[in-house]
């Protein structure tokens, strides 16, 4: 066995310190499909993803649901293949086919293993979804019905209501302010040729991202690409999303519901993509309430009063601007004093900004959890779709570390302030005790 | 067959190859099991510490009391006071919580390779110096109540899940939901949770799983110098909890406030005990495969795509438990279509597969999955340390957790016809029933209120 004890020895050799970088490939395919590629040998196994600007963002009033819809009837039959034989195609080589679809992004994400004979089967079975699918009418009838169904149980759940109520409130008449998945009146009149001309209008190589992770050398890397995205239909990406409005006043809303728990959901736009604030106001919010046990929200909340399973704040950046969020959930009588000290926690932070023992707490977790967030092929193919969508840099990974360990006290105070506006914030109440609203 | 020849040989390259080892295991003179696998594809490590005690261990009057005290573990010790744990992981750079099961709970860190020892430093004090304060108790029983009006009060999913155990399991603890009767947690006590601390935490009542970046003597060597010190202590007697042989079939009904009704049938069935010996457990997994598989599935095909008189259904099965099995089958009604034309429905299905069998392409499909998924688990650090743990905490040795896929590839097509013939009987059914309340508040239409500049302050 020399052989094996001499790559054994490279191995050890090779051994890489904590943080070498991850080497991303990047090109972009004849039909101008973006890729962005890492290749790891460690198992036998290759993850795929492909993306376009198709979300719900792409949805009117008129047709809300429409894009979710075509999404998801891409995958239900395709090309020679019925959506039963889609689903036995993949399942004959072990490969799994899942569907990914938000406001900015909808696409599919296919793990199978990487020997040429399931690769080939599988990656053929994606081809035809992304370029032909079917839109069987009886298939779309089916679907339009559950997804009803769907939509009217989910008007039942405290959860849903809120955060149906929240996102309309703090965006308005811009498209982030539609369900995802439609309303219901507009489901029921969606038509098979809405389908076919949304995927004409929106699945194009041009509008394509493909993240490429696993078990693959970089000419095969490049071939897969282009058979993926050779069959697209033709034509330039569409326009960017319109820019979110930030509306000077909140809004406050309570919702009757017959549940033991009050659900309070807060929340106004405030940061997107690729923002320049996004070193302070990540390093800001694990202080005030996305550190878990270790922020703000979760002490004054859970550990100091008991009022609480669950609190948090969260930024959820988007291509245009995406919102920053605040919830708990509690008994309801305790509703109001929830809401109190929620905004006093909030109000207290805008003040006086965070301590510099938090901002170093804070800094240790961000720099020290960096190896977290790319321990499997998983993780990284999500980092490569989101900078490859997004545009971000390539060396976005790179400098992370650095661009939170620059973050100071004073950064987080200034991007805060000039983000998060108390007087701007809307609030909705799912539940709740009668004079919650008045305090 | 010639796919199975060939993923088989990567699973073997893997464990032979440099980045994934095979598991190394140790025991201390405490008692404390020690399993290690080397996983070296990222400079991170997962130690998960496992007791074996949950749900299925607690008595009537302190149901919950399992979960109560995993939440009071992070309640501090004399040397790391309150809070503290969960502070200085995160400022090494790690995340840590912990689960609770019926079988068992369980404490755990990620955390960059070399900072395992803080990982162990904490578990080693917390398993012998917990503070256990009445001040701290008296808060964090108000969080657990939270947490079952979230998880369990207002979902009606949750209510029905809980009525089934309570049906299914007549004489078994697992009768018992893992959070405790929300009467149990109103009337739980400080002594509650400091007996419970006291019988089931000791070094010989718990498995250290950690998966990654490190290597077996150095963990071993880390596991003695933090946990070495820790005296062992007898753990007290098990008396033996059976479920009664079903007489005949059980039904139970949930009003609760919901748009569709659903429902869950679940059959008493075998569970593994013999991982080299046994057949029926690895034939329930195949039928649960043939069953829910894939998009296009038997019962995803007959009752949502054919009938539409359902929108949604699922079938599962877990063959590694210490308490006794069932193999459960849900669906959730399509609007407008009665339960008992869902219940019949699925039946069908069952009954089919007791007629007719299964064919051998579907066969072929179910273990062309559990190959290719004994391939992507891999890519889980955690996943990983789960199946060890899991398989640990049920009493078997994880080792023969290999022979599964050797196991599931000798399943026949007449053993999973016989299975269902033997177990999928209306005699060894319970079935629980969502009966949906109107929630006439879900039907207003919300009010916006515009506030005045008094708002902020």
């Amino acid at each position: 066995m020399p052989a094996r004890g001499l790559m054994l020895a490279l191995a050890l050799l090779l051994a890489l310190p904590a943080w070498a970088g991850l080497a991303i490939q990047h090109w972009t395919t004849a039909g101008g499909a973006r890729v962005y590629f890492v290749e790891n040998r460690d198992l036998p196994m290759l993850d795929v993803s492909v993306s376009f600007a198709a979300g719900s963002a792409r949805d009117t009033r008129e047709r809300s649901g429409l894009a979710r819809m075509t999404q998801q009837l891409m995958s239900l039959g395709a090309g020679d293949w019925s959506e039963q034989e889609v689903a036995e195609r993949l399942a004959d080589v072990g490969a799994l086919l899942s569907g990914h679809f938000d406001p900015d992004r909808a696409g599919f994400s296919l793990r199978t293993l990487s020997s040429r004979e399931e690769r080939e089967q599988s990656v053929g079975v994606l081809r035809a979804v992304l370029a032909a699918p079917r839109f069987e009418a009886a298939v779309l009838a089916r679907e339009q019905a559950r997804a009803i169904a769907g939509l009217k149980e989910a008007a039942t759940k405290p959860q849903y209501l809120g955060e149906r109520a929240l996102q309309a409130a703090v965006f308005g008449d811009h498209p982030y302010a539609l369900d995802e998945s439609g309303e219901i009146d507009a489901l029921a009149r969606l038509a098979r040729d809405d389908l076919v001309a949304f995927h004409r209008q929106h699945y194009r190589a041009s509008n394509a991202t493909l993240a490429i992770m696993g078990d693959i050398g970089r000419a095969e890397a490049e071939a897969l690409a282009e058979a993926l995205t050779a069959d697209l239909p033709p034509g330039d990406a569409p326009p960017p999303i319109p820019p979110v409005r930030v509306s000077a006043r909140g809004s406050e809303q309570v919702i009757p519901h017959p549940a033991t728990q009050s659900h309070l959901f807060l929340g106004l736009p405030a940061i997107e993509r690729g923002d320049p604030d996004f070193f302070p106001l990540i390093v800001g919010n694990y202080i005030l309430g996305g550190g878990g046990f270790d922020s703000r929200i979760m002490q004054e909340v859970r550990v100091r009063r008991g009022l609480a399973y669950s609190a948090y704040s969260a930024f959820q950046p988007m291509q245009a601007l995406g919102p920053f969020v605040m919830g708990l959930q509690t008994r309801r009588e305790a509703t109001a004093e929830a809401l109190r000290v929620v905004r006093e926690t909030l109000e207290a932070f805008l003040r006086d900004g965070p301590t510099e023992a938090e901002l170093v707490q804070a800094k240790n977790y961000l720099v020290g959890s960096f190896p977290l967030r790319l321990d499997s092929n998983r993780k990284i193919l999500d980092q490569l779709a989101a900078i490859g969508f997004y545009r971000l840099p390539l060396d976005w990974l790179d400098t992370y570390i650095s661009r939170v360990e620059a973050v100071t006290r004073e950064d987080v105070l200034r991007a805060f302030r000039n983000r998060i506006r108390p007087e701007a914030m809307h609030t909705v109440i799912v539940g709740g005790q009668p004079d919650a609203a008045q305090r | 067959m010639r796919a199975w020849m060939k993923a088989l040989a990567v699973l073997l390259a893997l464990l032979t190859g440099v980045a994934v080892a095979d598991t190394v295991e140790r025991t201390l003179d405490n008692g404390l099991k020690v399993i290690v696998k080397r996983d070296a594809r990222a400079p991170v490590v997962v130690s998960q510490l496992w007791y074996r005690a949950g749900s299925m261990d607690e008595s009537y009057g302190v149901t919950g009391v399992a979960h109560v005290l995993e939440h009071m573990m992070f309640k501090g010790t004399p040397a790391v006071p309150a809070g503290e744990f969960s502070r200085r992981i995160a400022a090494a750079g790690g995340r840590e919580n912990a689960f609770t099961s019926r079988d068992h709970t369980v404490y755990h860190q990620t955390l960059q390779a070399d900072r395992l020892e803080l990982a162990f430093s904490l578990e080693a004090d917390r398993m012998v110096n917990l503070a256990l304060s009445p001040e701290d108790f008296a808060k964090e029983i108000q969080v657990v109540m939270e947490e079952r009006r979230l998880r369990t009060e207002d979902n009606p999913q949750a209510l029905l899940f809980e009525a089934l155990m309570a049906t299914a399991y007549q004489t078994h603890p697992y009768r018992h939901p893992v959070i405790g009767w929300m009467h149990d947690l109103q009337h739980m006590r400080l002594e509650d949770a400091r007996d419970w601390y006291q019988r089931w935490y000791a070094p010989g009542n718990a498995v250290l799983v950690v998966v990654g970046d490190v290597h077996p003597e150095a963990v071993f060597d880390l596991a003695q110098r933090h946990f070495g010190a820790v005296p062992a202590r007898a753990v007290p007697l098990r008396k033996p909890h059976d479920e009664v042989e079903p007489r005949g079939m059980r039904s139970i009904t949930v009003k609760a406030p919901a748009r569709l009704p659903a429902v869950y049938l679940a059959w008493q069935v075998p569970r593994l005990t013999d991982p080299a010996n046994d057949w029926e457990p690895y034939a329930l997994e195949v039928l649960d495969g043939v069953l829910d598989g894939h998009a296009s599935a038997r019962l995803t095909r007959a009752l949502v795509k054919e009938q539409q008189l359902a929108v949604a259904v699922a079938s599962g099965y877990d063959p590694v438990s210490r308490g006794p099995a069932l193999f459960m089958v849900s669906a959730t009604a399509a609007e407008g279509k009665p339960l008992d034309e869902v219940v019949a429905g699925l039946k069908r299905e069952i009954e089919r597969i007791q007629r007719e069998g299964v064919d051998a392409r579907e066969l072929e499909r179910v273990k062309a999955q559990v190959l290719a998924g004994q391939v992507f688990e891999q890519d889980s650090l955690f996943f990983q340390a789960m199946q060890i743990g899991e398989w640990e905490s049920a009493g078997l040795a994880h080792r023969q957790r290999r022979l599964r896929i050797e196991k599931l590839r000798q399943v026949t097509a007449q053993q999973v016809q016989e299975v269902a013939r033997r177990y999928l009987v209306d005699d060894r059914l319970s079935l629980a029933r969502l009966e949906p309340l109107p929630t006439e508040a879900a039907a207003m239409r919300p009010a916006v209120i515009h506030l005045g500049d008094g708002h902020a302050r």
